[in-house]
C-alpha cells in the first residue's frame, strides 16, 4: 500500500494536499466525498451526471485517457474545457502522484 | 381517474418490489415513472451488465432482475403509467392524495411512495444572463414541435450528438441556423461531425466555434444573443429561438416543491418506517438520504418492507395489522 500525494482547491479557492490509500479501490470522487467534499455525485460514479467535475490544473497529461462515456458526458457540458475530467472516472493510483485537482460546479445545498 | 391504495413514483427495482410488499398486505399499487419502460436505471442505463450483489443471486443481469421482479409482482396486478413525469401533489380533506402527471393522468391513492432513484433527467442549463426570464419566450431546451422554428433565426449551442443532429435537422426547416460550440471539434457522430461542416462550408448554416453564449436579449422574447469568442470578444447576433443543447442531467423535479425536507438533492427519511416529513408520503431507495444510507438496491428492497408496514394504516385505518411469513401464507393473488 502507498499513500498517493495530491493537491485539491475547493471552490473557494482553498487548497489543501490529500493522503489517500491506493488500495481501496477508490475514485477520486469517492476520495473526495470521504475527504468532506461538497460532491453530490448523484450518479454514484456511472458518468452520468457531471457533479464531479473537475479541473486537471496539474498532472493532465499523465492520466489514463477519457472512456467514451467521460468523452460523451464532458462534451455535453456547457463548461468543460480540454482540461476538464470526472472525478468519478479517475483512479486513486501512482498516476495521480502529485496532481492538481480543482472542483468545479455550483455548491449543493 | 385511476384510484389505487398506494401511488409510487418510479418503477425501478425498489418501485417494483414495493409492489410486492404492498400485495402480501393486501394493498394495491400503481406506478408511475417518466421513462417509457419499466426498470428504471437498470433497464435505461445498464440492462446488460451484471449486478453482483443480489441475495441469492451470485450474479444477475440488471434487465433479468427487473424481469424477475415483474414476475415476483404479477399475482397484485400493478397499474402502470410509463413516459409521463408527476408534475402536482394535492390532498384531499380526507388525508387522501390526487397526483397529477404532466399529460394530466391523475391517480388517486391513500399513500404516496417516492422511489424516483436519480430523479427525473432534466436539460442541463448553461450559465447565461437572463436564460430562465426568456424560458418559453425564445429559449427551449428541446426541439418538440420543429414546425414551431420555421423561417425563424435559431441559435443553438452545444457539442455533442443532439446539437449536431438538430443543426442538421433545423437547417432545412429555419430561415438561418447558427451553432456556437466552445470546442473546435465534435467529438459526436463522424457522419453527423462531417455533415455539419460541410453545412457551413456550403453557406447553409452558421458554425461559431471556440465561442460560448453569455447573454441572451429582448423585448418580452429573445430577439439577440450575445456572443463571446476565444479572445472574450463579444458581439451580438439576431435570434428568434435559443436552443442550448447540453444535456440532461438529474434532478429531484417537481418534488421538489412538495414541502419535504430535502438535503443534498435526497429526500430525508425517518429509519423507523421510512417516512418523510409529510404525513403519507415515503421516500425509498436511491433518493433517500439518512445516516449510514447506502444506495444499493437490496438496502431499498429492505426500505420497501418496512414502508409497506408503516402505509398500512393509511389504506386500513380500522385494521390491525398482523405480519405472516410467505413460508406459512404463501403469496395470494388478487
Amino acid at each position: 500500500m502507498a499513500l498517493i500525494k495530491f493537491k485539491v482547491e475547493n471552490r473557494d479557492g482553498s487548497v489543501a494536499e490529500l493522503e489517500i490509500p491506493d488500495d481501496m479501490s477508490l475514485s477520486l470522487m469517492e476520495a473526495l466525498k470521504a475527504s468532506e467534499y461538497n460532491i453530490l455525485a448523484t450518479c454514484g460514479g456511472m458518468a452520468l451526471c457531471a457533479t464531479c467535475h473537475v479541473q486537471v490544473k496539474e498532472g493532465l497529461d499523465n492520466l489514463p485517457e477519457k472512456n467514451d462515456a467521460e468523452w460523451d458526458m464532458l462534451d455535453t457540458l456547457p463548461d468543460a474545457h480540454h482540461d476538464s475530467r470526472l472525478a468519478c472516472q479517475i483512479r486513486i493510483n501512482e498516476l495521480i502522484e502529485g496532481a492538481y485537482f480543482k472542483i468545479l460546479g455550483p455548491e449543493h445545498e | 381517474m385511476i384510484t389505487t391504495d398506494i401511488c409510487i413514483i418510479g418503477a425501478g427495482p425498489v418501485g417494483l418490489f414495493s409492489v410486492f410488499e404492498a400485495g402480501l398486505l393486501k394493498m394495491r399499487c400503481h406506478l408511475i415513472d417518466a421513462l417509457p419502460q419499466i426498470g428504471g436505471q437498470l433497464s435505461e442505463i445498464y440492462p446488460q451488465k451484471p449486478i453482483y450483489d443480489i441475495p441469492g443471486y451470485p450474479t444477475i443481469n440488471a434487465q433479468e432482475l427487473v424481469d424477475n421482479l415483474m414476475k415476483q409482482i404479477e399475482p397484485f396486478h400493478p397499474g402502470f403509467t410509463l413516459g409521463e413525469r408527476v408534475e402536482q401533489l394535492e390532498r384531499l380533506e380526507d388525508k387522501s392524495f390526487i397526483v397529477t402527471t404532466n399529460e394530466n393522468t391523475t391517480i388517486q391513492c391513500k399513500a404516496v411512495v417516492i422511489a424516483g432513484g436519480l430523479g427525473c433527467f432534466e436539460p442541463r442549463k448553461p450559465a447565461v444572463e437572463r436564460l430562465e426570464e426568456f424560458e418559453g419566450k425564445g429559449v427551449a431546451y428541446m426541439v418538440r414541435n420543429p414546425e414551431l422554428f420555421r423561417d425563424k433565426e435559431i441559435v443553438l449551442a452545444g457539442g455533442g450528438d443532439s446539437a449536431l443532429d438538430w443543426t442538421i435537422f433545423l437547417s432545412d426547416v429555419a430561415k438561418k441556423v447558427t451553432l456556437v460550440h466552445r470546442g473546435e471539434t465534435f467529438r459526436g457522430a463522424p457522419d453527423s461531425a462531417e455533415k455539419v461542416a460541410h453545412l457551413a462550408e456550403s453557406g447553409k448554416i452558421n458554425l461559431i466555434l471556440k465561442s460560448n453564449i453569455t447573454k441572451i436579449n429582448g423585448n418580452g422574447h429573445l430577439s439577440e444573443v450575445t456572443i463571446a469568442g476565444a479572445d472574450n470578444n463579444e458581439y451580438n447576433i439576431a435570434a428568434d429561438y435559443f436552443i442550448p443543447l447540453f444535456g440532461l442531467s438529474p434532478k429531484l423535479g417537481p418534488i421538489a416543491n412538495w414541502g419535504l425536507n430535502v438535503e443534498k438533492s435526497a429526500i430525508v427519511v425517518d429509519t423507523f418506517d421510512y417516512s418523510t416529513n409529510v404525513e403519507g408520503i415515503y421516500a425509498i431507495g436511491d433518493i433517500n438520504t439518512y445516516p449510514g444510507k447506502l444506495k444499493l438496491i437490496l438496502c431499498g428492497f429492505h426500505e420497501a418492507a418496512l414502508m409497506c408496514q408503516s402505509a398500512f394504516k393509511f389504506v386500513y385505518p380500522d385494521q390491525k395489522l398482523s405480519f405472516k411469513y410467505t413460508t406459512v401464507n404463501g403469496v395470494n393473488e388478487f
